[in-house]
This record gives C-alpha cells, sequence and structure tokens, in this order.
C-alpha cells in the first residue's frame, strides 16, 4: 500500500503507459506471492512443531479432505454464492429508491431513518431463528438475513452520493428548468457513482458475511452449513476448507465489483479506489 | 430590460436571526447593456444575481425582465458560477450541451452551435477532453460556454474568474468583452476586482453591506474595444479612486493610494 501511495520520483515521472503496468504487477503479483508465502509458512509451522489437525490442520491436509468431497463441497459453495447474490442484488433494489426517496424529502427522511437504525441495531444472529418461523426454512429467511446485513451501508453512501452535488450544478439544472426527475437521471445519479461503488464494495463483503449468519441458523446446504455439520463431526480441515473458500468468493466478489466500476465508470475509480 | 424596483430580500437563518441581504435595491438596465456589481463580501451581490435568475424571489419589491415579473427560471438567461462546476463523466462537448439537454432543445444544429462556441473560446481540439485534462482556466471557458449555448439574451456571471490567477484573468476579461461585442447581450457580472469591473463595464453599480444596498451607480464612459492598457487613463483613474472611496471611505483610500 505504502508502496504505492507514495512511489519514488524516478518512477512517477515514467511514462503513463508503463506506470500503469508496473501498478497491475503491484496488483496482482505481490498479493499473490504474499499468500503463496503465507500458506508455505503455515505448513511448515504445522509439520515442524507437529501442530494437531483438529487445532490448526496443514494446507495440505487442507486440501486433501476437502478435495475427498469435492462435488458436495462445490454444491454447498453454489449455494451459498446463490445467496450472496440474491442478497446483494435485492439489497441494490432496496437501496437505491430507499436512498433516492431520503434524501428527496426530509420528512420521509424523519420518518425512515429510525426505523434504518433500529434494523442495523438487531442482533442478525437472533433475528435469523425467528424469521425462519415466521418465513418457514427455505431460501427466503437466509436472503432476508443477508439483505438486513447488506443493505444498510449501501444506502448510506448512495444517499451521501446523491447529496454531495455541488450546489451550482442543482442551481444551474433549476435555471434549465429541468425536472426533478431528469436532475436526479442526469447530475445526481452520475454524481452518487463513486459513493454508490464504494457502497458496493461494502456490500458485496457484508453479503457473504450475511449469508454464512444466515447458513449458521438455518440450512440444509451452504458453506456456512458445511462448516457447522464438519466441526460437530471433528472433520476440521474441511471446515478450513469450507472457509478458505468462503474468504476467495469474498475477495473474488469484491475484485469484479472494483472491475466494474473501472470499465464502466472510468472517470470514477480513481475517486474511491485507494492507492490507484 | 432588467428591472429591479425596490428589491428587498431577507433570509431567516438557522439561528432564527433574520439577515437583510438586499434592502431596497432599484436598478434599470438597458437591453446589451455590460453591468458589473462590485462591493465587499457580504454586501448581496450573489443574491441579486440569484433574484434576477429567478432562482430565488424578492421578499419585498418587484423584479422583472421586459415588464414581467421574475418569478421563476428563465430560459433565456444564461448563468456562470464562480467555480466551473462541469461535469466530470461528460466531455467537453457534452458539457457544452447540457443545458440544451436538460431544457429538451437538443437537435440537429446543437453540435454545431456548441462547437462554434468552442471555437470562440479557443478551446478547438478539446471537445472529446474530460474536464480533468483541463486547466482551471480552460474549464471556466467551458462554462462560459455552457452559459451561451442556448443563446441567451441575459448572461449573469457570479465571480466567473475569481478562481484564476492574474494572467489567466486578463486574458480571460479581454475574450469576454470580444464575445460580447460578437454576440451582444444583457451582461451582470460580480467581481471584486475594480480594474476587471471597471474595465468591462458600461455603468459599474457599488454595493455597501449591511444591509445590502446600492452605494452609487458609475457610468464609464471609456471608448470601446477597450484593454488593460486603459487602466492609464484618467478616466479609468477617476473611476477606480471613485469605487475605492466607495468601498474603503476616503480616509483608508488616500492612504492606501499613498502606500502604493
Ligand atoms: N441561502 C441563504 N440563507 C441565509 N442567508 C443567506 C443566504 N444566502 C445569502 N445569505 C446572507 O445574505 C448576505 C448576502 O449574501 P451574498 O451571498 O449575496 O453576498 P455576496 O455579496 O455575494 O458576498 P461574496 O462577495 O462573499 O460572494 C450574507 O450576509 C449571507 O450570509
Ligand atoms: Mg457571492
Amino acid at each position: 500500500m505504502s508502496v504505492q501511495a507514495a512511489p519514488p520520483l524516478e518512477e512517477r515521472q515514467k511514462p503513463p503507459r508503463r506506470r500503469k503496468k508496473s501498478a497491475a504487477l503491484y496488483e496482482v503479483v505481490v498479493p499473490l506471492i504474499a499468500t503463496a508465502g503465507l500458506f508455505l509458512l503455515w505448513e511448515g509451522a504445522c509439520r515442524a512443531f507437529d501442530i494437531p489437525g483438529y487445532l490448526l490442520p496443514a494446507p495440505t491436509d487442507i486440501w486433501k479432505d476437502t478435495m475427498a468431497i469435492g462435488p458436495t463441497v462445490a454444491g454447498h459453495t453454489m449455494a451459498t454464492f446463490k445467496t450472496v447474490m440474491l442478497g446483494f442484488v435485492v439489497s441494490i433494489l432496496i437501496s437505491l429508491p430507499l436512498a433516492v426517496v431520503l434524501t428527496a424529502s426530509p420528512a420521509i427522511a424523519a420518518a425512515v431513518y429510525p426505523f434504518l437504525v433500529w434494523t442495523q441495531s438487531i442482533p442478525k444472529v437472533a433475528l435469523a431463528p425467528i424469521l425462519v418461523v415466521l418465513l418457514g426454512t427455505n431460501e427466503l429467511p437466509r436472503i432476508v438475513i443477508t439483505v438486513l446485513v447488506a443493505f444498510f451501508p449501501l444506502v448510506i453512501s448512495i444517499a451521501t452520493g446523491l447529496l454531495s452535488v455541488p450546489p451550482e450544478l442543482i442551481e444551474l439544472s433549476r435555471a434549465c428548468r429541468a425536472s426533478k426527475l431528469s436532475e436526479l437521471l442526469r447530475i445526481r445519479l452520475p454524481y452518487a457513482i463513486p459513493f454508490i461503488f464504494a457502497g458496493l464494495k461494502v456490500a458485496i463483503s457484508l453479503a457473504v458475511v450475511g449469508a454464512v449468519v444466515a447458513e449458521f441458523v438455518n440450512a440444509d446446504a451452504g458453506l456456512g452449513f458445511l462448516i457447522q455439520t464438519s466441526t460437530a463431526f471433528f472433520k476440521v480441515p474441511v471446515a478450513f476448507g469450507a472457509l478458505i473458500i468462503l474468504s476467495v468468493m469474498g475477495v473474488v466478489l469484491f475484485q469484479i465489483v472494483v472491475a466494474a466500476e473501472r470499465v464502466f465508470f472510468p472517470w470514477s475509480s480513481s475517486n474511491t479506489t485507494p492507492g490507484a | 430590460m432588467i428591472s429591479l424596483n425596490r428589491v428587498t430580500r431577507i433570509f431567516n437563518s438557522r439561528d432564527g436571526d433574520q439577515v437583510t441581504a438586499l434592502q431596497d435595491v432599484s436598478l434599470e438596465i438597458g437591453r446589451n447593456e455590460f453591468i458589473t456589481l462590485v462591493g465587499p463580501s457580504g454586501c448581496g451581490k450573489s443574491t441579486l444575481l440569484r433574484i434576477v435568475a429567478g432562482l430565488i424571489l424578492p421578499t419585498a419589491g418587484r423584479a422583472s425582465i421586459g415588464g414581467e415579473e421574475i418569478t421563476e427560471p428563465r430560459a433565456e438567461t444564461g448563468i456562470v458560477f464562480q467555480a466551473p462546476t462541469l461535469l466530470p463523466w461528460a466531455s467537453v462537448l457534452d458539457n457544452v450541451l447540457f443545458p440544451l439537454r436538460m431544457m429538451h432543445r437538443i437537435d440537429s444544429t446543437s453540435t454545431d452551435k456548441a462547437m462554434a462556441l468552442i471555437k470562440l473560446v479557443g478551446l478547438t481540439g478539446f471537445e472529446g477532453k474530460s474536464p480533468r485534462e483541463l486547466s482551471g482556466g480552460m474549464q471556466q471557458r467551458v462554462a462560459i460556454c455552457r452559459a451561451l449555448v442556448h443563446d441567451p439574451d441575459i448572461l449573469l456571471m457570479d465571480e466567473p474568474f475569481g478562481a484564476l490567477d492574474a494572467l489567466t484573468r486578463e486574458e480571460m476579461t479581454m475574450e469576454l468583452l470580444r464575445i460580447w461585442s460578437e454576440r451582444p447581450k444583457t451582461v451582470l457580472f460580480v467581481t471584486h476586482s475594480i480594474t476587471e469591473a471597471v474595465v468591462l463595464a458600461d455603468r459599474v453599480v457599488v454595493m455597501s453591506p449591511r444591509p445590502g444596498r446600492i452605494a452609487e451607480i458609475i457610468d464609464i464612459g471609456l471608448p470601446r474595444p477597450r484593454s488593460f492598457e486603459t487602466e492609464t487613463t484618467p478616466e479609468f483613474h477617476e473611476a477606480s479612486h471613485r469605487i475605492r472611496q466607495l468601498i474603503f471611505g476616503t480616509r483608508h483610500v488616500s492612504s492606501g493610494r499613498a502606500a502604493a
């Protein structure tokens, strides 16, 4: 990070193309090397100190045991992925109109805001079993939990973005006698794009967390369910395997959001990606 | 063309106090006249501009354009703000076209009109660039094009060159005069620079604060076309001296001149 934030002087003066290339190198290669190094250290430590498998399984054992039930793990991964994606999409579908309404009218904002904060103050783990009773043991309560965990930061960042428009531009829009709708579509929403993506990055990470929380309480499939059942049977390496898949899923989904912003809104990414 | 008749505007500030931003301001502005507004900070210059723009209404008195009371923004008015405030995601050309888009007035001739304006301010070749790739002066030129694209007959400018360095500022001032002589319109121009005010104006409106009033209106009889060379003439000197007197009071100005 610090390498990117303050590049040495000679590097800053290099032509942009090469700088971009070396930045990509930093972003991909350095983390990969660091991860590989960490796993090697982990493997070495497990062997050197003969750490028992139920405390900290070695990466090779995790790989072996997880691959042994490969198709089952793949099924659980897909189940979790589905919950995460549905929860994420529903969060967006709720957050966007909610943020628009919140910023459009102070009265509605005053009425709705306490409820929003309230949904955040409920511990989701405690809410999950109640939702199962209410909604049945199916996909629905899991998605609801995921949404409840993920949507709040998204609403807040979209609302912040919608309000970040310079007042002059709003005056310009009024001077053009534009409707509130075209003000929203042509000025406020585009202005909010960097904020929306900042929110999406938080939301996608939280959606993974929310999905697993929901699976802990109510599921017959999913990586959260797999972690629970495998720890119950002391299959610690499989639990670790599921954990690693979860974190990879989180990182990959996060990076997809980052890439989507760079591809579709190139003018925006520099504002929000630290160090880029 | 623009007529203000005893216009008063009072704001309710957040702590419940009332601020009289403008009090009993009366002003008649003729068609294609160039008016500059000077005065200390907080004397209501921006408020006056906003009232003429129809963005806010007077608390008392009457503001009208061509005899018609101003009750809402009017399509034939262009506005340039202190900061360029361009859309960061749109190209120079799209920024210039933006008001037409918002007014649903875009048609096959719009792009040509915009390109002609871009040429007028000397930005040909930059149409496709994004605002981030332009200098502050270039951005402000784009903002001026944006204010002119729907061919308004009134141009309101609120310290449009405030954020520019002195050299760019002089250059832009001359450019504005050139644009105005090529496409005459009624201009209301707020500035903090007395020199700028005198060089540009047919009449300089000097305002005084708390409450915001018109202290004096000074006719500038200097021949056009003008340039900053005019600064050395006695008429110029007389006008700017009078403005300084009005703003700072007599004593300050004489000591200020001795020091300078
Ligand atoms: N929306 C508002 N709400 C409350 N008070 C306001 C508002 N707009 C302006 N005022 C007050 O009205 C007075 C005049 O403000 P205005 O912006 O017109 O001054 P100005 O002459 O443009 O000053 P400056 O040269 O600093 O831009 C100030 O005292 C300001 O605090
Ligand atoms: Mg002002």
